[in-house]
C-alpha cells in the first residue's frame, strides 16, 4: 500500500526532473536568485510560493530560456539546458496574461506551436481537437479571444501549452484573473489535467491556498532563496521557521526563552508573571536559547473553566470575534497584552455561543501542538 | 434644448467650413470662364428675382469636365499622382516601419524623447524644409560634394528636379504619419506575446512575421492612407523638387487656377480628385472603425 504513495523526493533512487545546481540571477545589482539548488521530479505538481519580488518568477522564465542564470546551471532530464533558446525547449508556459494571439482563433491559438514543428495536416487536427476536448472548449474553437469569458481563455492557454506534449509545463499565476468560486474550480480541474497527461507542472502563485490545494510539493520562497521545500501537509504542520509558518495559514508566534525538561520536552518562559510552558520537538535548544513557539489557531482550545488536564493553559480575555459562518475566530487578550486567536467550529447557533466580547476566557493547548522554532 | 444646440455646433461648423465651400468649388465648375472679376459667368443675382435663378441655372453645364476627358493632359496627371503617391507610400511604410519598431522597442523612458524628435521637424515651416532639400539634392550640393568629397562617385549627380527628389522629399515630409499609427500600435502589443511565439517553437524572425506584422495591420494600413490621401494632391514638393517631367494633379490644378486663370476648369479639376479622394478616405474611416470596435 505504502509502495503506491507518490513520493519521489524520498527515493534515493529516484532521477529528478530537473536540477537547479547552485544557481544565482543577478540583475545589474539585485540579486533576484541566491545559490539555490532543487530537485523537481517527473510527473510532479510542484508549486513555487512567495510574496512578489521573491524570485519566483524568474525561476520559472529560467526554466523557459527567457533568462540565463548568471551562476550554476539548470539540468532538465540530465541535460544542461542553459545555451537552449526557448523556441528548441521541451518546455511550455502558460502566461500570467494567457497571451492570446488576438488575431488567431482559438481552433489556431491550440495549432500555432504544432504548425511549428511541421506537424502533418491530419495529425495536427486531430490533437487539436483532442485538446479542445480536454479543456472542453470544442463549442468555442472558431471564435477570437475576445470573444470569450475569462475562464475560457485560461482553458485556451492551458490547451495551448499543452497541444505540444511538453516535458514540463509552467504556470505563472494561472488562475490569478479568476474569481474565487472558478478559481476553485480550475483548481480542481487543473490537477485532472495534470494527472491525465502524466505531464509535469510546475505553478508560480502568491496565493498559499492554491498551492496547498494543487501541489504534491510546495517551495516557499523569500528573496531569492528557498525557505522550505516539502508537502503541503508537512509545510502547514512542521514548517521550519517562523517566516514559513507566518505564510502558510494564520499562526500565534510566541516568543520566548527554552529550558531543557527531559526528552525532547522544553520548557518556555515567555512573560514574567506567567506560568511556563510546555512544548515537545525533536530540534535540540540549549537552556536558554530564544525561541519561538508557533501555534495553529485551530490547535487552540477556547473554555470559560480551565481545563483540569490541559498542559499549557492561559487566561485573556475576549477582545474581538471574527464570525465567518462556519468557523469563529477569538481574539483574546492575555493580560500582558499579547492577543492569541483561537479557533473554533460553530457547531451551535451563533445566539448559543458560550462567551463574548470582554468575557474572560481559558485558552488551552497540548505539549505537541505547538511547533517549537529557532528562528 | 441644450443637446440639440451642442450637436448643432459641429454641424453648423462643417455646413459653413466644409459643405459651403465645396459647393461653390462645385459651382464654380459648372461655369464658364469670363473676361471680369470674378472671372467666371453667371454670378448669382437675386435682384431679378425669380427669372433671374432660372437664368443662371440655365446657364450651368458641364463642359469643363467633359474638357477634363477629352485633354490626356488631366487623366495622365492623375495617374501619374496616384502612382507617385503609391510608390512613396511604400517607401515611407520600408522606412517608417523599423523607425517605429524601434522606438516602441526602446527603454520607456527614452520614448518621449524620440517621439519629440519624430514630431520636432513640425515646428518649422514646411516650406524652408524643402528649401533645405533644395540644398541638399542640387548638383553643387551638400549630398553630392560629400559623395565627390568621399570618392564614390566622380561626376556629381542629377537629383533635383527629378522623380527621385520628389519621392525624397514626400518620404521625408509624410514619414511622421506614417510612424505613429504603426508606433501606437506597436507599443500597446503585449510583450508576452512574443514570448509566448518563442516559448511555442517560433524563431525570432518567425515571430515577427507571425505575431507583430498581422497585430500592428491596423497600424499600417492607417498609416498608408495617410500619406497616401494627402500625397495624391500633393502640390508644393512636386513644383519645388520635381522636374518638367514630373506629372502631378495639384501642379495642374495650380497653373490652371494662377497661370491659366482658368477657374472653371481648375474647380473641375478639383471636384474630379475629391471623387478620387473619396474611395481611399472611405475605407480609411472603415479601417479605424473596426480598430475602435476591436478595442473594445
Amino acid at each position: 500500500m505504502n509502495s503506491e504513495v507518490f513520493a519521489p523526493w524520498d527515493d534515493p533512487q529516484a532521477k529528478p526532473l530537473i536540477q537547479f545546481q547552485n544557481v544565482t540571477k543577478r540583475f545589474g545589482a539585485f540579486t533576484a536568485i541566491d545559490n539555490l539548488s532543487l530537485d523537481i521530479y517527473e510527473r510532479e505538481f510542484f508549486a513555487l510560493l512567495g510574496p512578489s519580488g521573491c524570485g519566483k518568477t524568474t525561476m520559472m522564465r529560467m526554466l523557459a530560456g527567457f533568462e540565463t542564470p548568471t551562476e550554476g546551471h539548470i539540468l532538465l532530464g540530465g541535460q544542461d539546458i542553459d545555451p537552449i533558446p526557448p523556441n528548441k525547449r521541451a518546455v511550455n508556459m502558460m502566461f500570467q496574461s494567457y497571451a492570446l494571439f488576438p488575431h488567431l482563433s482559438i481552433w489556431d491559438n491550440i495549432a500555432f506551436g504544432l504548425r511549428r514543428d511541421n506537424m502533418p495536416k491530419r495529425d495536427l487536427e486531430e490533437r487539436v481537437e483532442e485538446m479542445l476536448r480536454l479543456t472542453r472548449l470544442e463549442q468555442f474553437a472558431r471564435r477570437k479571444p475576445h470573444q470569450i469569458s475569462g475562464g475560457q481563455r485560461q482553458r485556451v492557454a492551458l490547451a495551448r501549452s499543452l497541444a505540444k506534449a511538453p516535458k514540463l509545463l509552467l504556470l505563472d499565476e494561472p488562475l490569478g484573473a479568476l474569481d474565487k468560486k472558478l478559481r476553485q474550480d480550475t483548481q480542481f480541474e487543473l490537477m485532472d489535467i495534470q494527472e491525465k497527461t502524466g505531464t509535469t507542472f510546475v505553478i508560480v502563485t502568491h496565493d498559499q491556498e492554491e498551492a496547498m490545494t494543487v501541489a504534491s510539493r510546495v517551495a516557499v520562497m523569500d528573496q531569492g532563496k528557498l525557505m522550505q521545500v516539502a508537502t503541503p501537509d508537512r509545510i502547514y504542520e512542521t514548517p521550519n521557521s517562523v517566516y514559513v509558518a507566518d505564510f502558510i495559514g494564520d499562526v500565534n508566534i510566541i516568543e520566548g526563552r527554552a529550558t531543557a525538561q527531559g526528552d525532547e520536552s522544553y520548557q518556555i518562559d515567555w512573560a514574567e508573571g506567567q506560568p511556563p510552558l510546555t512544548a515537545s520537538s525533536a530540534t535540540a535548544l540549549s537552556n536558554g536559547q530564544r525561541c519561538h513557539l508557533a501555534i495553529r489557531p485551530e490547535k487552540v482550545a477556547i473554555s470559560a473553566e480551565r481545563p483540569a488536564d490541559a498542559i499549557n493553559a492561559i487566561q485573556g480575555k475576549v477582545h474581538d470575534i471574527a464570525y465567518l459562518g462556519n468557523l469563529s475566530t477569538y481574539h483574546v487578550e492575555l493580560p500582558n497584552g499579547t492577543i492569541i486567536k483561537a479557533q473554533t467550529a460553530n457547531t451551535r447557533r451563533i445566539s448559543r455561543r458560550s462567551f463574548t466580547w470582554e468575557d474572560p476566557v481559558w485558552l488551552s493547548w497540548t505539549a505537541t501542538a505547538a511547533v517549537l522554532l529557532e528562528n | 434644448m441644450r443637446r440639440a444646440v451642442l450637436i448643432a455646433i459641429p454641424y453648423v461648423w462643417l455646413l459653413a467650413l466644409f459643405l459651403v465651400p465645396f459647393f461653390i468649388v462645385l459651382k464654380i465648375s459648372l461655369s464658364d470662364t469670363a473676361l471680369a472679376i470674378p472671372p467666371y459667368t453667371p454670378t448669382l443675382d437675386f435682384s431679378e428675382g425669380w427669372t433671374g435663378i432660372k437664368n443662371f441655372f440655365s446657364q450651368l453645364d458641364l463642359e469643363n469636365f467633359v474638357w477634363l476627358t477629352e485633354d490626356d493632359l488631366y487623366w495622365k496627371a492623375y495617374l501619374s499622382s496616384v502612382k507617385i503617391a503609391l510608390i512613396s507610400t511604400i517607401l515611407t511604410l520600408i522606412v517608417g516601419y523599423p523607425i517605429a519598431y524601434a522606438m516602441a522597442r526602446a527603454p520607456e523612458e527614452w520614448r518621449p524623447t524620440f517621439m519629440m524628435l519624430v514630431i520636432l521637424p513640425f515646428w518649422t515651416s514646411f516650406l524652408i524644409r524643402v528649401y533645405a532639400w533644395m540644398g541638399i539634392l542640387s548638383n553643387e550640393g551638400y549630398l553630392n560634394q560629400l559623395l565627390l568629397w568621399t570618392g564614390i562617385i566622380s561626376t556629381p549627380l542629377t537629383i533635383l528636379n527629378t522623380n527621385t527628389a520628389v519621392y525624397i522629399g514626400i518620404v521625408y515630409t509624410y514619414l511622421p504619419f506614417m510612424i505613429l499609427p504603426i508606433y501606437s500600435s506597436l507599443e500597446r502589443m503585449d510583450g508576452s506575446l512574443i514570448e509566448a511565439a518563442e516559448d511555442l517553437g517560433c524563431s525570432r524572425l518567425q515571430a515577427f512575421w507571425l505575431v507583430t506584422i498581422p497585430l500592428s495591420r491596423p497600424g499600417i494600413i492607417a498609416g498608408c492612407f495617410l500619406v497616401m490621401i494627402p500625397v495624391i494632391g500633393e502640390f508644393v514638393i512636386p513644383s519645388l523638387l520635381g522636374g518638367s517631367g514630373t506629372l502631378m494633379i495639384g501642379k495642374v490644378l495650380w497653373e490652371e487656377f494662377f497661370s491659366n486663370r482658368d477657374w472653371p476648369v481648375a474647380s473641375a479639376v478639383a471636384v474630379v480628385l475629391l471623387l478620387i479622394l473619396v474611395v481611399p478616405i472611405v475605407l480609411f474611416q472603415r479601417n479605424q472603425q473596426k480598430q475602435t470596435e476591436a478595442e473594445k
